[in-house]
């Protein structure tokens, strides 16, 4: 095995792919975790919490046992002994819940896991589940939200995290001394994931090894934290993902009930399938934390910012610590004369610990920022695209670096000429039609772009096929179809030929499917391995007998799955069959190198939209979204607008209709899909994104900085300005739902 | 879930003999709420008898003009209907609104007079529920409420009626005919469905053992019809509030208006005195406004479905003005 740093080279990629695994989809091929039915196999049911906070004092389990086909029911008494994970990111063991299931009979979160039953059908685990009864010892001195903290005044509520906090410049002296500001609180409630797929895992063990299939974002994450918890080496543990109806980050690292499944399985000596029910799901598989904000805007009367404060609070909870930081991204946004301080906070609340959720922290962020930014526009009686175009960074303000490439002025303008923003009234109410108010809002659109190191195989196969292979997964955003593209590219195999291998721990190291780097991370990593592949067949060929015998190595090219050298060439397939080699394969990792400390990695992006509000029946709707995203290279448009086009459908839900409910009892009130809205069919806007095609070569030989998570920010923003526009209404808790449109 | 007896029966004499004074018992149709709810352990039958084959699934005009539909027929069937797009077309778009066309294919006429609410407590086995347990408590009064009544409420239950279907029924007029042990009877549909009072857990005029054999619709009124469905989300959700409006004029003003409202109440709500403050009144947007204030002149609000009246009246408004105009066309 090499590494290599990779190397920058024109690929000619950004072809429009349809997915290439689609036909399996569509017509059932495709192996989910709950798919896989294993001989011998037993079901486990999750029996859960019905109070939020205080003691189990016993379970009640004589009638469950009674019932049909039950096998056993695991809880604290009768669990086995376990040891926590190390919980580290850089160890690549981190879980979404440190406690190990049943570990003590402190209750932290309605829901939280008390009892398994297994018994020999899915239907007599669920009926049996019901029949246990638990003795509780309640404790009614606990909090689900964290709104009801914040006075409205000064400091936001929770536990500063020093480690959040960065200050730059004299923030405080320059916002007092500013002609213009906006101080101004905001809230956006919390998001459930609500993935299509449930979470599932179904484990077997084989003499001492664990295989456990599970719909998960990291299969290596996990891999890794359950042999720290069964203290076996990660050899071991195989976890396989072949496919994920969605994650949204609820899956990148391992919930408790994979190792409740696994002790399950390991007890009975059968393999246990555990998948969750949709309530399970909404109380026990993280959510994007209620976070609570404070934007202080300080500019001279030309709209030139001076200064920028960002305070943020989100929920974490005793069960496990989660972090937001949804004003972390906000010193790289803007030039305002170097003085930007922000902090955040924490507050446990009696929940699930929240998780990454879709363009976590920085979408949250971004809706407090932009809105506040479309106030102060309002106060300076200016363009809120002018605003912003005045106080581009031309370099990222936050280290002073300079960007690898950044093409935000071309975003605004682009989205804002297919848009039509020159038509905008400023006068809130001016656009009317029918019984209709039109409103128009923008707002700038970023993420993060960042690279993980990576391993992948690659191999040429007599047959003519190639084998690709990484432990990475696809979450249904293309990354089967995109490394097949960027292989085929490579090596001239036709796609059709090509065979991805993913979602498999025991394939070579590859990263989480989060964080918008999957592309980045995993391409050159193929690309290295390509490489690695193509000296194996250069050293057959100029083995003694061989094609290229006495040809020097350097001189061979790889072109349309030939060797070629000078008016010499060689079929790969016919270089295999002479040796009598079914495959030669090449292994390699690729990771980021010295260019980090070098540039700041930033996708940009405009999204302009425009509502539509009914006055007389309190009807709000999105009717258009124009986007245009800087992303680097998208090695695959159809895929990667497509992901845009979901995050602004994700960005509406977030703006209009999503927060999970608890009510005064700690009762989930709409841990369901009925009752948690989320934006279906009939809401669609016409939705119109542009790549712009600015390939990154700083970043990745590759020049993409992935695309997932840019498409969601900024939305909530945009619909929130354009609703002020429409209506003179300023709405700074999320969802805009229809109370508070009509609330005075 | 638990596990339960099913017997498929024929005819409708099998189905009610089959159906003694028992209350482990139930109907199944399209299924889509009574399996929804054993799986939430909040129905609990021994035995189900499943009416799906029993010969009820035509539409047919009666010598009087009404029009008698069958217990089976399906939601979409009664929707796309030619003689209930002509003649009942507040009916017609009362169901395209509810649920989604699977739901709608699967949903059957008898199971949707019979659907339960949707209080998310009354669906959690675990949470009080007078409607579910009587004597338990009304969690919904003190906890969340956005979803729940303003009209016809009491303080043992508030519970939403969730139902498209009966909205527009009720602004049709119409009939429900049921079988039983005792032989058939008629009940206007207005009565069938009951307030909650003091005994929220009985929700309709249904003895045990009888079986809905038909809804006769009165016939047709004719007039301008219309059904305004308001929600968060442009589709797939029940109302939070909705107005089944049929207005008939005699030049500019009212000569005849039925107002029937959904979301908004404990049963399918027929809006009384909305109808008496309009009728012979022109038919204007103040008077409109005014129907709207008499419609909700008996609300109650809880703690957080105040804006349901504001909603409400906001529908009959626009209700009453589509269908005048409807009627003007
Ligand atoms: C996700 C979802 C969304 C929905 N959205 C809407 C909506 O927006 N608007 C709306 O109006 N509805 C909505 N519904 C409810 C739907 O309309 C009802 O579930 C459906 O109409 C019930 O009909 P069914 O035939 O499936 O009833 P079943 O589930 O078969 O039966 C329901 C009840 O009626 C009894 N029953 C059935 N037939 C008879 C009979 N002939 N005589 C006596 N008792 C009988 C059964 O015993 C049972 O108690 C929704 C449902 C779901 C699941
Ligand atoms: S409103 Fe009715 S159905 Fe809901 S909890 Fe109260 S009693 Fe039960």
């Amino acid at each position: 095995m090499t590494t290599d740093t990779g190397k920058t080279r024109e690929y000619n990629l950004s072809a429009e792919k349809p997915r290439i695994d689609g036909t399996l989809k569509l017509t059932g091929g495709a192996d989910y975790a709950a798919d896989r039915n294993l001989p011998n196999q037993t079901y486990g049911y999750p029996v859960t919490s019905t109070i939020t906070k205080g003691r189990l004092v016993s379970l009640e389990l004589d009638d469950a046992l009674a019932m049909p086909g039950v096998l056993d029911i695991f809880h604290h008494d009768n669990f086995d002994q376990l040891s926590r994970s190390p919980n580290s990111f850089a160890e690549e063991n981190l879980t979404s819940e440190p406690r190990l299931p049943f570990e003590d009979n402190e209750i932290h979160y309605q829901g939280q896991y008390i009892a398994l039953v297994v018994a020999d059908t899915f239907n007599h685990a669920r009926a049996a589940a019901l029949k246990v009864k638990a003795n509780y010892e309640r404790d009614d001195d606990f909090l689900t939200d964290i709104k009801s903290l914040d006075s409205g005044e000064g400091d936001l509520p929770g536990e500063e995290q020093p480690g959040d906090a960065s200050s730059l410049g004299d923030a405080d002296s320059a916002l007092k001394g500013a002609a213009v500001t906006v101080d101004q609180r905001y809230s956006i409630a919390q998001e459930s994931h609500s993935v299509m797929e449930m979470h599932t895992s179904v484990a077997q063990w084989e003499n001492d090894m664990l295989t456990i299939y599970e719909s998960s974002q990291g299969v290596v994450f996990q891999r890794n934290a359950l042999s720290k918890i069964f203290g076996i080496p990660p050899e071991k543990v195989t976890v396989i993902s072949h496919f994920i109806g969605s994650g949204f980050g609820g899956k990148l690292f391992m919930w408790p009930h994979a190792i409740m499944t696994a002790v399950a399985a390991r007890r009975l000596g059968r393999p246990v399938k555990t998948v969750l029910s949709r309530q399970q799901e909404y109380l026990a598989t993280g959510y994007r934390p209620t976070s609570l904000q404070r934007v202080r805007l300080g500019a001279d009367e030309s709209g030139k910012l001076l200064s920028i404060h960002h305070d943020g609070c989100n929920e974490s909870s005793p069960a496990g610590k989660h972090d937001d930081t949804v004003s972390g991204a906000t010193p790289k946004m803007y030039d305002c004369g170097g003085n930007v301080a922000v902090t955040n906070r924490l507050v446990d609340v009696n929940k699930c610990p929240p998780c990454p959720m879709r363009a976590p922290g920085e979408s949250s962020g971004n809706f407090a920022l932009e809105t506040a930014l479309d106030e102060l526009a309002v106060k300076l009686d200016m363009d809120p695209l002018a605003l912003r175009k005045k106080n581009f960074a031309d370099a990222d303000p936050a280290s002073g670096l300079p960007w690898s490439s950044n093409h935000l002025q071309e975003c605004w303008d682009n989205a804002a000429s297919r848009f039509g923003w020159d038509k905008r009234n400023a006068t809130p109410g001016a656009m009317k039609d029918g019984d209709e108010i039109i409103g128009y809002g923008m707002a700038t659109q970023s993420w993060e772009a960042m690279r993980q190191h990576c391993s992948a195989r690659v191999g040429f196969r007599a047959d003519g096929s190639l084998m690709v292979a990484c432990g990475t997964q696809d979450i249904g955003t293309g990354t089967y179809t995109i490394v097949a593209q960027t292989a085929s590219e490579l090596t001239g195999i036709p796609i059709e030929m090509i065979d991805v291998r993913l979602g498999d721990s025991s394939l070579p190291s590859g990263p989480l499917s989060g964080g918008s780097f999957a592309t980045s991370t995993v391409l050159p990593a193929v690309s290295a391995a390509t490489r690695e592949a193509l000296s194996q067949l250069k050293t057959l060929a100029t083995a003694e007998g061989g094609v290229f015998e006495n040809v020097d190595a350097d001189s061979i090219e790889l072109e349309n799955a030939r060797l070629v050298s000078g008016d010499k060439s060689v079929e790969i397939t016919q270089l295999l069959k002479d040796n009598q080699l079914g495959l030669i394969d090449g292994e390699a990792s690729a990771r980021p190198g010295d260019e980090q400390e070098q540039y700041s990695f930033r996708s940009f992006g405009a999204v302009f939209v425009e509502v539509r509000w009914d006055a007389g029946i309190s009807r709000l709707r999105v009717s258009r979204v124009v986007s245009t995203v800087d992303i680097g290279r998208a090695i695959n448009p159809m895929t990667a607008r497509n992901q845009v086009e979901g995050g602004i459908v994700m960005g509406m839900g977030m703006g209009l209709f999503e927060q999970s409910e608890f009510d005064h009892s700690g009762y989930p009130y709409n841990n369901n899909l009925a009752d948690y809205i989320v934006p279906v069919n009939a809401d669609m806007p016409h939705i119109d994104v542009e790549l712009l095609d600015y390939p990154d070569y700083l970043h990745n030989e590759f020049g993409a900085r992935g695309v997932g998570e840019i498409g969601l920010t900024g939305i909530a923003a945009a619909i929130s300005n354009a609703v002020y526009n429409a209506t003179g209404k300023r709405l700074r808790d999320l969802p805009i739902s229809i109370e508070k449109m009509l609330a005075p | 879930m638990r596990a339960f007896e099913l017997e498929s029966v024929e005819a409708v004499d099998q189905a009610v003999s089959h159906r003694r004074v028992h209350d482990g018992e139930a109907f199944i149709a399209g299924g889509t709420t009574l399996l929804d709810l054993v799986k939430l352990d909040v129905m609990q039958p021994e035995k189900v008898v499943d009416v799906s084959r029993l010969p009820l699934k035509r539409i047919e005009t009666l010598e009087d003009g009404r029009l008698k539909v069958g217990a089976l027929v399906s939601n979409t069937d009664l929707a796309k209907h030619e003689i209930v797009m002509r003649g009942y077309p507040v009916l017609s778009e009362a169901l395209l609104s509810g649920a989604s066309t699977g739901l709608r294919n699967m949903a059957t006429t008898g199971g949707n007079v019979m659907q339960r609410t949707r209080c998310p407590y009354f669906r959690d086995p675990d949470m009080p529920c007078n409607k579910r347990e009587p004597g338990s408590g009304c969690s919904a009064i003190e906890g969340i409420n956005r979803n729940h009544s303003v009209l016809g409420t009491s303080e043992q239950c508030i519970a939403t009626h969730p139902s498209d279907m009966c909205v527009g029924m009720v602004a049709a007029g119409a009939t429900v005919v049921l079988e039983g042990p005792d032989g058939q009877r008629e009940v206007a549909f207005e009565d069938y469905h009951l307030l909650p009072g003091e005994t929220p857990e009985r929700e309709h005029d249904l003895k045990p053992g009888e079986l809905i054999t038909h809804v006769i619709l009165d016939a047709p009124r004719g007039g301008g019809q219309h059904y305004l469905k308001l929600r968060d989300r442009a589709s797939y959700e029940f109302a939070l509030a909705s107005c089944a409006a049929i207005v008939t004029l005699d030049g500019d003003s009212v000569s005849d208006v039925r107002v029937a409202l959904g979301g908004v109440a404990t049963k399918p709500w027929r809006a009384t005195a909305a109808e008496e403050a309009l009728k012979g009144q022109p038919a204007t947007q103040e008077n409109f406004e005014r129907a709207a204030e008499a419609a909700f002149a008996d609300a109650v609000a809880y703690s957080h479905n105040g804006y349901k009246i504001t909603l409400g009246k906001q529908a009959v408004v626009r209700a009453l003005r589509d269908a005048t105009a409807a009627a003007r066309a």
